[in-house]
C-alpha cells in the first residue's frame, strides 16, 4: 500500500523533468485584480518593459525572457497557490514586491519547496517588500532582495537628518502594521544616536487603510508643535493625511517613504507642500543621468507612468549579468553568482549585492517635490511639479549589520 | 487640551450626522420591509461618484441636487425590478440579494472610475476656513456638511410627523403588517421608501466624497459600522438610530485623540510577562483601537440590552 | 428525546438500502484515493486539497444557514482561530519533540472552533434571522481587527508560520509532498462529510429543523430554540476550525486573512450558489466556487464582477442553488418525461448563449478602454482573441445582445410551458420528488 502511493506520488514527478525550457519564464506574483490592482498593474508593465529590453538585446543565454503575470489579490495563501502554479508551469524564478506579509509568506514556501523537491530550485527576487525580518532573522538563500529594506532607508535618512538642524520637534505617524512599526521603532533608536536633541513629540500608529479622515490625527500633530513629520504611510493614508493637513492649516515638513506612488504627487500639489514633502529612495527622475534619462523617456512613451522601481531594472539587468557570468540558467548558480555580485546601477554608481543576507546596496537619493527648473526636465502625475534632489547617501553610509544565519545548499 | 476637545466634539458630531444620513435611511427601509439592505452604504458610494462626475460636467451645486435623485431612482429601480422578485424567496434570499447587489456595486465602480482615490475637489466657494480655534483652522466645507445634514434631519423629521406618509412610515415602523391590511398601496410604498433611504444615502455620499474620500473602497469600510449603528440603537428606531449614530461618531473621533494605555496607567509589564501576548494588550493606547470600539460597543449592548438602546421589536 | 423522535423517524431501512448506502461512501473513499493517479501536478493537487477543505468549510456553514436557518457574516471567526492555534501548536510539538503525529493536529483546531463557538455563540444565538447575521458580522469585524492589534498570538498582518514536516513520524511519512497532504485532507474530509452527514439525522439535527421552520411551535413541545440554535452553533464552530486547521497544514501559514470578511463571504457564496436545502449542495458548491475562483481570474481581470452578478442569478431565478436546479428534475427524470423537456431546452440554450457572450463581449470592451485606455485594442478574454475598439466587435456584441434577450424571453416562455407539462405528467404518474 506504501509503495504504491509513493509510486502514485513519484510518477508524475518523473513525467514533469522532461519538458524543455525554451523560455526564460519569470513569475510575477503580485495584485492584478481588488484594490491594489493599480499598483501591480504598474509593476508589471515595469517588468515586462525590462523583458523587452533584455529580448531585444538577444535574451539570457540566448533564451527570451518572458513574464508570467499571476493574480495574488494580495492574499499570502492565493500567493502560495499561484506560485504552486507557476512552478507547475515551468517558471523557476519568480518576483514579489506588494505586501511584507505575503513575502514572509513566499519566501518561507520557496524554501521548503526547494528543500522537498532537490534538483527543481526556484529562486524569489523580492523587489519591493521593506520588512527588515527578510534579511534578518527569516533570511533565506533562495530570496534577494533589491530594494533598501525599511531600516537602511532610516539609516540614510537619519544619517540625512544629522545635519538638518531646523529640526526640532518631531512627530511620527505611520500605519498599525509591521512595517510602520518597524519604521517608528528605527527612526526612535537611530534619532536618540545620532541627534538626541531632537524631540520627539509624538508617536502614532493608526489604523492600515481603514481612516477616512486624518483631521483627528491631524487635530493632534498640530497641539504637539512638531516642525517634522515622519511618516512610512503609502496609498489613500499618505494621500488622505496630507489632505486633512491642508485642511487645518499644518505646516511642516513631511519626510517620507512613499511619497511617490500612486497618488501621491497629485495629493502634495492638491495640498501646496512646494518643496516640503521628502522622500527617501533608491532612485528619482531628475538626477541628470544621462542613460536614465532616456530610459525614463522611452517607458513614459510608451505608457502614461513614469519610472517608480529603478530597484525592478536594477533586479532585471543584474539577474541576466549573473546568468551570464555563471554560463547557467540553473536557480543555484544563478544564486551562488549573485551572492556578492557588484554591479553598476540605473542611476549611476556602484551597488552590492551582500553575500550574508542577499540585501542589495546602493546610493540612496533624499528628494524635495515641487515646481521645477531647467535642471528638472520630469514631472509626475501631470501635475507639473518634479522631483529635486536634496542630498544623496553613498551605500557605505547605509550598511547596517545583520543578525542572519544563512544556510547554503550543499 | 481644550483645542482638542472642541476640535474632536465638532468632528465627531460631523461624522455622527453623516451616519445618520446613511441609518435613518436603513432603518426604515428594515422596519418596511423587513430587509437589511446590505447594498446601503453602496449607494453612498454611488452617490460620491455620481457627485464627482456629475461636478465636473456641471459643478458641484447642480451634482449635488441631481446625484441623489438618480441614486434614489436607481435605488427604487433595485427594489421594483430586483428585491421584489425575490421577496417570495424570504428574507434571507433578500438579504444575499443585497449582498451580491454590493459586490457588483464595487466591481462596476472600478470598472468606471478605476481603483484610486477620484480627485472630487470641494466648491472654491467653500474652500476657506471657516474660524479658527487655538492656530487650528476648521474648514468652512465641513461646517455646510454639518448644516446641510441638520437640515435634511429637521426636515426628515417634519416629513414624519406631518405628512400622511410620513404618519404611513411611522404606522409601519410598529405594525407593517397593519398598514398592508389598511388598504394602502404597500407596492408603491416600498418602492418609494427604498428610493428616499437610497437618495439619503447619496446625499450623504455627495457631501462626504470631497471631504474624505472618493473611493471603490468606501462603502465596504463603511458599510459594517452602519450595521453597528443601527444595531445599537435598536432595529428598527429612529430615535435609537440618531442616537446611535452620534454616539459611534463621538466613541470613534474622541477615542483617536487619546493616548492612554495601561502601560500608561499602571506602568511597564514586569519583565516575565514582556514577551506573552498580554504585552500586546498592555501597551496598546486608546487611538490604536479606535476603530475597533463600534464593534466593542455592540457586543457590550448586545450583552447588556439585546434589543438595542432604544429598540421594541425582536427582528 | 429518542421518544419524541422515534414516531416521526423514518422506518428502518432494508439491506439493500444499506448497502447502496455504505456503497456510497465507500466509492467516495475509492475516488479519492484514485483522484492523484489521474491528476497528478502539483497545482492539480493543491487544487484537490483547498476543494477538500471547502467542502468541509461549506459544509458546517450549512449546519447554520441550511439546518437551522441561521445567516451568519462571520463564520470565518471559528475557521481562523482554529487555523491559527494549529500552527502554534504545530510549532510547540515540534519544538518540544512531542509523540503526535501531524495526521491527529486538526483535531486541535476542531476543538478550538468549538471553545470559541462556545463561548461567543450564546450571546449571538439569542436572536435568529437579521439580528443575528449582523451580530455575526460585528463579532467578525472586532475579532478580525484584534487580530492586528494582538500581534505576540496573531503575527501581525504577516501572520505565523511553521514546519509541518518536523513532526512525529508514523509510517515514515514526513508530510512534505503535496500528494502526503492531499491524502490527509481527503480522509479527513471524509470523516467529517460522515460525520456531518450523521448529525442532520440525529434528533438534534431534526430539531435544528424544526427551529428553523417554527421556532415557536419548538417552544411549545418544550424545547428552548436558543439552546437548539446555540447547539448548531457549536458544531458548525467544530467542524469549521476543523477546515481551518487543514488549511493551516497546506499552507503552513496562518494569518489574519484567515479570519477576515473575504473569507466569510465565500463560505456563503460557495454554501448557497451550491444550495442549502439539500446535503450535498454545499459540496457542489464548493468545488464549484473553488475551481472557479482559482481558473477566472486566469481569463478575465473583471472575474469578481462575473462571480458577483452570477450570485444574483442564482440568488433571483435559483434560490435552490445548482443543486435545488438538479434536483427539481428528479420526478421528471423517474417518470420518465425528462426527454420531452430536451428539445426546449436545447432550443432555449442558444439565444440564452448568444446573451452571454453578447454580454461578456460589450464588458470586456467597455472595461478595455475604461481600464486599459491606451492598451492594444487586440484583447483576450476567456482564451479568445478580439478588437475591443473595432465597430465590428461593438456591432456583434449589441446584435448578440438585443437579439438574444428577444428570443431568449420567447424561448423562456416556451421552456416554461413544457415544464409545466412535463411535470404534471410526472404527477400523474406519481413522482412528486
Amino acid at each position: 500500500m506504501r509503495q504504491w502511493i509513493i509510486a502514485a506520488a513519484l510518477l508524475p514527478v518523473l513525467g514533469g523533468v522532461a519538458l524543455a525550457q525554451e523560455t526564460v519564464k519569470i513569475g510575477y506574483i503580485d495584485p492584478l485584480s481588488g484594490g491594489g490592482a493599480s499598483v501591480g498593474e504598474v509593476g508589471f508593465k515595469t517588468f515586462q518593459f525590462l523583458a523587452d529590453e533584455l529580448n531585444a538585446k538577444g535574451g539570457i543565454l540566448g533564451k527570451k525572457v518572458e513574464i508570467v503575470p499571476l493574480d495574488n489579490k494580495t492574499n499570502p495563501q492565493e500567493s502560495l497557490i499561484q506560485a504552486q502554479k507557476a512552478i507547475d508551469a515551468g517558471v523557476r524564478y519568480i518576483t514579489q514586491g506588494n505586501g511584507s506579509s505575503v513575502a514572509g509568506a513566499l519566501t518561507d514556501f520557496v524554501a521548503k519547496y526547494n528543500e522537498r523537491n532537490p534538483g527543481k530550485e526556484v529562486l524569489y527576487f523580492n523587489y519591493a517588500a521593506v520588512d527588515p525580518v527578510l534579511t534578518n532573522a527569516k533570511c533565506s538563500f533562495w530570496h534577494f532582495r533589491w530594494d533598501a529594506n525599511s531600516d537602511i532607508k532610516m539609516e540614510a535618512l537619519t544619517n540625512y537628518m544629522k545635519s538638518a538642524s531646523a529640526i526640532k520637534k518631531l512627530y511620527l505617524i505611520n500605519q498599525d502594521y509591521s512595517f510602520g512599526e518597524s519604521v517608528r521603532s528605527a527612526a526612535k533608536t537611530m534619532l536618540k544616536a545620532k541627534r538626541p536633541d531632537i524631540q520627539i513629540v509624538g508617536d502614532e500608529l493608526h489604523p492600515l487603510l481603514k481612516i477616512t479622515d486624518f483631521a483627528p490625527y491631524v487635530a493632534k500633530i498640530k497641539a504637539s508643535g512638531a516642525d517634522s513629520v515622519i511618516t512610512g504611510n503609502w496609498g489613500q493614508d499618505f494621500a488622505l493625511l496630507l489632505k486633512a493637513s491642508a485642511d487645518a492649516g499644518l505646516k511642516v515638513n513631511w519626510y517620507t517613504y512613499y511619497a511617490g506612488g500612486t497618488g501621491g504627487p497629485t495629493a502634495i500639489k492638491q495640498a501646496n507642500l512646494n518643496h516640503q514633502v521628502f522622500q527617501i529612495a533608491e532612485g528619482i527622475p531628475n538626477l541628470g543621468n544621462p542613460a536614465a534619462d532616456t530610459f525614463e523617456k522611452a517607458l513614459r512613451a510608451k505608457y502614461d507612468f513614469s519610472l517608480f522601481y529603478p530597484r525592478v531594472v536594477n533586479e532585471m539587468r543584474m539577474f541576466a549579468a549573473a546568468a551570464e557570468k555563471a554560463k547557467s540558467l540553473d536557480p543555484v548558480k544563478v544564486a551562488a553568482a549573485l551572492e556578492g555580485m557588484e554591479f553598476d546601477v540605473y542611476d549611476g554608481g556602484k551597488g552590492t549585492m551582500r553575500k550574508d543576507d542577499h540585501q542589495f546596496f546602493q546610493p540612496m537619493y533624499i528628494a524635495s517635490f515641487g515646481d521645477r527648473t531647467e535642471k528638472e526636465p520630469f514631472d509626475e502625475e501631470k501635475t507639473g511639479w518634479g522631483w529635486r534632489l536634496a542630498a544623496k547617501i553613498e551605500p557605505e553610509q547605509t550598511m547596517l549589520p545583520t543578525t542572519c544565519k544563512m544556510e547554503r545548499p550543499n | 487640551m481644550l483645542e482638542l476637545i472642541v476640535i474632536s466634539t465638532l468632528n465627531g458630531v460631523l461624522f455622527g450626522m453623516l451616519l445618520f444620513l446613511m441609518a435613518s435611511g436603513l432603518t426604515v427601509i428594515f422596519s418596511m420591509l423587513g430587509v437589511l439592505n446590505f447594498a446601503h452604504a453602496s449607494f453612498y458610494m454611488l452617490g460620491a461618484f455620481f457627485g464627482f462626475q456629475l461636478s465636473r460636467w456641471f459643478g458641484f451645486w447642480p451634482a449635488l441636487l441631481v446625484a441623489p435623485l438618480l441614486a434614489g431612482g436607481l435605488g427604487a429601480a433595485v427594489e421594483r425590478f430586483g428585491l421584489r422578485q425575490v421577496h417570495k424567496n424570504g428574507h434571507v434570499a433578500e438579504l444575499l440579494f443585497t449582498f451580491g447587489l454590493a459586490f457588483v456595486i464595487e466591481e462596476l465602480v472600478q470598472i468606471i472610475w478605476g481603483k484610486s482615490p477620484v480627485d472630487f475637489r470641494i466648491p472654491s466657494v467653500l474652500d476657506f476656513p471657516a474660524f479658527t480655534i487655538f492656530s487650528t483652522n476648521y474648514p468652512a466645507y465641513k461646517m455646510f456638511m454639518l448644516l446641510v445634514s441638520i437640515a435634511i434631519f429637521v426636515g426628515l423629521l417634519l416629513v414624519l410627523k406631518k405628512s400622511r406618509v410620513g404618519l404611513i412610515v411611522q404606522a409601519a415602523l410598529t405594525h407593517p403588517h397593519m398598514v398592508g391590511h389598511l388598504g394602502h398601496n404597500v407596492g408603491r410604498i416600498f418602492m418609494l421608501v427604498f428610493g428616499v433611504g437610497t437618495a439619503l444615502a447619496a446625499v450623504a455620499g455627495v457631501i462626504a466624497g470631497p471631504a474624505l474620500v472618493t473611493q471603490s473602497n468606501m462603502a465596504a469600510l463603511l458599510g459594517p459600522i452602519l450595521f453597528v449603528v443601527v444595531v445599537v440603537g435598536g432595529l428598527g428606531s429612529l430615535p435609537g438610530a440618531f442616537i446611535g449614530s452620534l454616539l459611534i461618531g463621538l466613541v470613534q473621533t474622541f477615542a483617536v485623540s487619546m493616548n492612554g494605555s495601561l502601560e500608561g496607567a499602571f506602568g511597564p509589564l514586569s519583565p516575565t510577562y514582556a514577551q506573552s501576548w498580554l504585552a500586546d494588550i498592555w501597551s496598546v493606547t486608546i487611538a490604536q483601537i479606535a476603530p475597533i470600539m463600534p464593534y466593542m460597543l455592540l457586543v457590550l449592548i448586545l450583552i447588556f440590552r439585546p434589543m438595542g438602546l432604544l429598540g421594541t421589536r425582536e427582528t | 428525546m429518542s421518544e419524541v423522535t422515534s414516531g416521526v423517524a423514518p422506518p428502518y431501512p432494508a439491506l439493500s438500502e444499506k448497502l447502496r448506502f455504505y456503497g456510497i461512501w465507500l466509492v467516495t473513499g475509492l475516488i479519492l484515493l484514485a483522484l492523484p493517479k489521474i491528476f497528478g501536478s502539483g497545482g492539480a493537487l493543491t487544487t484537490f486539497s483547498l476543494i477538500g477543505i471547502s467542502i468541509i468549510f461549506s459544509l458546517s456553514y450549512n449546519i447554520l444557514l441550511g439546518q437551522t436557518g441561521l445567516l451568519s457574516f462571520g463564520h470565518a471567526v471559528y475557521y481562523g482561530l482554529g487555523g491559527f492555534l494549529v500552527i502554534h501548536v504545530i510549532n510547540i510539538i515540534s519544538a518540544n519533540k512531542l509523540p503526535i503525529p501531524l495526521p491527529l493536529v486538526p483535531i486541535i483546531g476542531g476543538l478550538t472552533g468549538l471553545f470559541f463557538a462556545a463561548l461567543l455563540g450564546w450571546v449571538s444565538t439569542q436572536r435568529s434571522g437579521t439580528a443575528f447575521a449582523m451580530i455575526s458580522l460585528g463579532i467578525a469585524e472586532l475579532i478580525a481587527s484584534s487580530a492586528l492589534i494582538l500581534r505576540t498570538f496573531f503575527g501581525g498582518e504577516a501572520g505565523i508560520s511553521a514546519n509541518r514536516t518536523k513532526l512525529f513520524r508514523v509510517f515514515d511519512w514526513n508530510f512534505g509532498p503535496q500528494i502526503q497532504i492531499y491524502y490527509l485532507i481527503a480522509a479527513w474530509t471524509l470523516l467529517a462529510v460522515i460525520a456531518m452527514y450523521a448529525l442532520t439525522r440525529t434528533p438534534l439535527g431534526r430539531m435544528c429543523n424544526a427551529v428553523r421552520d417554527n421556532p415557536e411551535r419548538v417552544q411549545f413541545v418544550g424545547y428552548d430554540p436558543h439552546v437548539v440554535r446555540y447547539l448548531a452553533f457549536c458544531f458548525a464552530g467544530f467542524f469549521a476550525g476543523i477546515a481551518g486547521a487543514l488549511a493551516a497544514i497546506n499552507f503552513e501559514i496562518a494569518n489574519s486573512a484567515y479570519l477576515g470578511a473575504l473569507q466569510s463571504g465565500t463560505v456563503l457564496f460557495s454554501t448557497y450558489i451550491g444550495g442549502i436545502g439539500y446535503f450535498i449542495g454545499p459540496i457542489v458548491g464548493a468545488i464549484f466556487v473553488t475551481v472557479l475562483s482559482l481558473s477566472l481570474s486566469d481569463l478575465t481581470s473583471v472575474w469578481q464582477l462575473y462571480f458577483g452578478l452570477f450570485f444574483i442569478a442564482v440568488v433571483t431565478f435559483a434560490p435552490g442553488g445548482l443543486t435545488g436546479l438538479l434536483m427539481m428534475h428528479r420526478p421528471l427524470l423517474k417518470s420518465g418525461t425528462l426527454g420531452k423537456m430536451l428539445p426546449s431546452y436545447l432550443i432555449a440554450l442558444v439565444p440564452t448563449l448568444a446573451l452571454v457572450v453578447g454580454l461578456v463581449l460589450a464588458t470586456e470592451s467597455i472595461v478595455h478602454h475604461t481600464v486599459h485606455a491606451g492598451d492594444d485594442p487586440n484583447i483576450k478574454a476567456f482564451g479568445v482573441n478580439f478588437n475591443a475598439s473595432s465597430p465590428i466587435t461593438w456591432i456583434i456584441a449589441l446584435f448578440l445582445i438585443v437579439a438574444g434577450s428577444f428570443a431568449a424571453r420567447l424561448t423562456w416562455r416556451r421552456l416554461a410551458q413544457a415544464w409545466g407539462d412535463a411535470l404534471s405528467a410526472a404527477h400523474e404518474r406519481g413522482y412528486h420528488a
